[in-house]
């Protein structure tokens, strides 16, 4: 996994709550045996018309937000499926770091497995965030992850709650299979003890 | 200390913990199918990784096989290809699989009991959010990621954090024509999709107690519909009676011994919850869905709400979308909106007791000109045990397809889907959108509603359609 330290991008709003991994990237493309390919079907039935060209009313199709990499969205961000696609193509799309409200547990579990940095904060600092991503061309903020903070153009920090050992993985990339394994000891024991 | 079944659980499969590390949490049953694990042994290929214990792990493919002729070649190709990886995989690391050819073969929640894999105090994964349905028999279930299932192979643990407990007690007789299907749609709809975020959740009560274990099943299934972690249900008599003899339930001696072990599992008296929430089973009626997610619901008799009376603008928002996107009115009497298809099916209500309620409100009926309706059972042994019944018979004179078993249209991954503006009054999980079908508009209901809806082409109250 790529390690994550800080990140500097520009912002995309995406208003809406519940945001469902049926939604991030539909079940036609779960066939795939590999685990790249997922980017270009991100938001498909949103992002895409009938006829196969892109929808002009969808946020990621404005212009403005080309080249986007942080997502702010509402909340309860990622329900429903745990299909692991779902951070896949938002990390192929290019998104470093989703900002909302609140995230369902697995899909945030998933992200922290792909090195993207699903930041919670207050909804009333979500919606302002949000507000500028709309009236201001061009909004990029600072992801921050060794001081926990999303960091605005004037300065203003926004500190966010992560675990230590997330924190951990995602700053060093790490291999947490390699991590349990270092364990295996206490792994056989539990299991000799047991009777498994 | 006084502790809960989650907890109990959870402190009888640490593995280590330690203050600032995530706990390791050891893994009992590890459950695979075609649509997740791909990628994850490809993983273990890539990084020249063993799977620790295959004998602990039980293989189907459930998600996107096609449901009619099996004796014909897979037309999708892709799909084809998935599921010959999946055998690939077990072949090359040892795991017992029922492929698509099995007489075992079916939804990997429907199998993993039927066969008495699924038993009290286990920890069991799946790649897959509906691994819930197996706190029904009192077990600790969830669903995870790729990336943890290559975790889970490689080392049969997990990193976890501990979740919070959250009681939802039950308590009354259940009304007439009222399901389980009902009681946590009803529970969706009090505490929202996310309200079991970060928790896992224990069902208690009286109502809860009388449940059958196929309806407990449909109650944990959901669970992660309100965004919990599980869902779970004490063991009980109604347990015990349920595993004996199962193809994988301990037997003789053993059995009584693992039953005297199964029954220190309930939350111990005077156990604290982090959340509780009560509900009256008299209160709950049979429940329909309007939105496009599972806690857009409300009772048969009511009507499709109005954006306008939402509590937050977010909602008002979210709201206004649904409606767009399944073409309703607000106002609109629930009973007053038609379908195109019935779909009875998937790890929700697919099994044997939701087929014989289906076919006792279809029997002698015929379903509506208007609609297509199919019936999908959960496993190819609920399929034989329909057939003896002759259930098969009853939904077929009536105009419903009989199909094999598979996940089917819940999420149209195979050839079963919903075309763009089709409405359909389904016994699955979600109604999000596009999920049974790009366009598609999906209406949750229980077995029961579903077969009634098939017949009168509308959504009907069960409670006046049968008397």
């Amino acid at each position: 996994m790529e390690a994550f330290k800080e990140h500097v991008g520009l912002v995309v709003p995406l208003d809406r709550i519940n945001v469902d991994t049926d939604q991030i990237i539909p079940k036609q493309f779960l066939k795939r045996i590999e685990r790249t390919g997922f980017g270009e079907f991100l938001f498909f039935d949103w992002r895409y018309l009938e006829n196969g060209d892109p929808n002009p009313e969808f946020v990621l199709n404005h212009s403005r937000y080309a080249g986007a990499s942080i997502l702010i969205a509402g909340a309860n961000f990622g329900c429903g499926s745990s299909r692991e696609h779902a951070p896949w193509a938002l990390q192929q799309y290019g998104f470093k770091a989703i900002l909302a409200p609140s995230f369902a547990d697995i899909f945030r579990n998933n992200c922290y497995k792909n090195g993207i940095l699903p930041i919670a904060l207050p909804a009333d600092v979500i919606a302002s965030l949000s507000q500028e991503a709309h009236d201001t061309e061009g909004y990029r903020l600072m992801v921050d992850l060794e001081e926990q903070a999303v960091i605005c153009p004037d300065g203003t920090a926004h500190t966010y709650e992560i675990g230590d050992f997330e924190k951990y993985c995602l700053l060093n990339g790490l291999d947490e299979i390699g991590w349990t394994l270092q364990y295996e000891t206490d792994i056989a024991a539990y299991e000799n003890q047991n009777r498994l | 200390m006084k502790k809960t079944m989650y907890e109990k659980i959870w402190d009888a499969h640490l593995v280590r913990a330690s203050a600032s590390e995530v706990p390791i949490l050891y893994i009992d049953t590890h459950l695979v199918h075609e649509v997740t694990s791909p990628q994850a042994f490809e993983g273990l290929r890539l990084n020249n990784r063993k799977v620790r214990r295959p004998e602990l792990t039980f293989a189907t493919m459930d998600h996107n096989v096609p449901t009619t002729d099996r004796s014909l070649p897979i037309k999708d190709q892709i799909a084809a290809k998935q599921m010959e990886t999946l055998a690939q995989n077990c072949t090359e690391f040892d795991i017992p699989l029922y492929d698509i050819n099995s007489p075992e073969q079916g939804i990997v929640h429907v199998i993993g009991p039927e066969l008495g894999i699924t038993q009290p105090g286990k920890t069991i994964v799946c790649g897959d959010s509906h691994t819930s349905t197996h706190g029904a028999l009192g077990a600790l279930a969830f669903g995870i990621g790729t990336s943890e299932i290559e975790h889970v192979l490689a080392t049969q643990c997990l990193l976890q954090h501990k979740s919070e407990t959250f009681e939802i007690r039950v308590d009354g007789t259940l009304p007439y024509g009222v399901t389980a299907k009902d009681i946590i749609l009803s529970i969706i709809g009090h505490i929202g999709i996310d309200g079991g975020n970060g928790a896992v959740v224990e069902y208690t009560g009286s109502t809860i107690r009388a449940l059958s274990i196929e309806e407990r099943m449909t109650i944990c299934n959901m669970s992660i519909e309100a965004g919990a972690r599980a869902g779970m249900i004490a063991p009980d008599d109604t347990t015990y009676e349920y595993i004996a003899g199962k193809r994988f339930a301990p037997k003789g001696e053993a059995f009584d011994a693992a039953v005297e072990g199964w029954k220190q599992l309930p939350t111990d008296e005077g156990a604290s919850y982090d959340r509780t929430l009560q509900l009256d089973a008299a209160d709950i009626a049979p429940q329909v869905t309007w939105g496009t997610n599972p806690g857009m619901v409300t009772d048969v008799t009511e009507r499709v709400p109005n954006p306008a009376d939402m509590d937050t603008a977010d909602e008002k928002r979210a709201a206004e979308h649904a409606l767009d996107y399944m073409d309703l009115e607000p106002g609109t009497p629930m009973t007053d909106i038609a379908v195109d298809r019935v779909f009875i099916g998937s790890c929700t209500n697919s099994r044997i007791s939701d087929l014989r309620a289906a076919a006792e409100v279809v029997k002698g009926r015929k379903v509506a000109d208007t609609v297509n309706a199919m019936v999908v059972p959960g496993s190819q042994a609920v399929k034989r045990q329909a057939e003896t019944e002759g259930l098969d018979e009853v939904f077929r004179a009536a105009g419903f397809e009989w199909r094999e078993a598979g996940c089917s249209m819940c999420l149209g991954m195979n050839p079963d889907t919903l075309m763009p503006g089709q409405r359909c009054a389904s016994t699955s999980n979600r109604n999000f959108e596009g999920r049974q079908g790009k366009g598609g508009r999906t209406h949750l209901v229980s077995p029961q509603m579903a077969a009634a809806t098939a017949v009168t082409g509308h959504f009907v109250d069960i409670r006046e359609f049968s008397s």
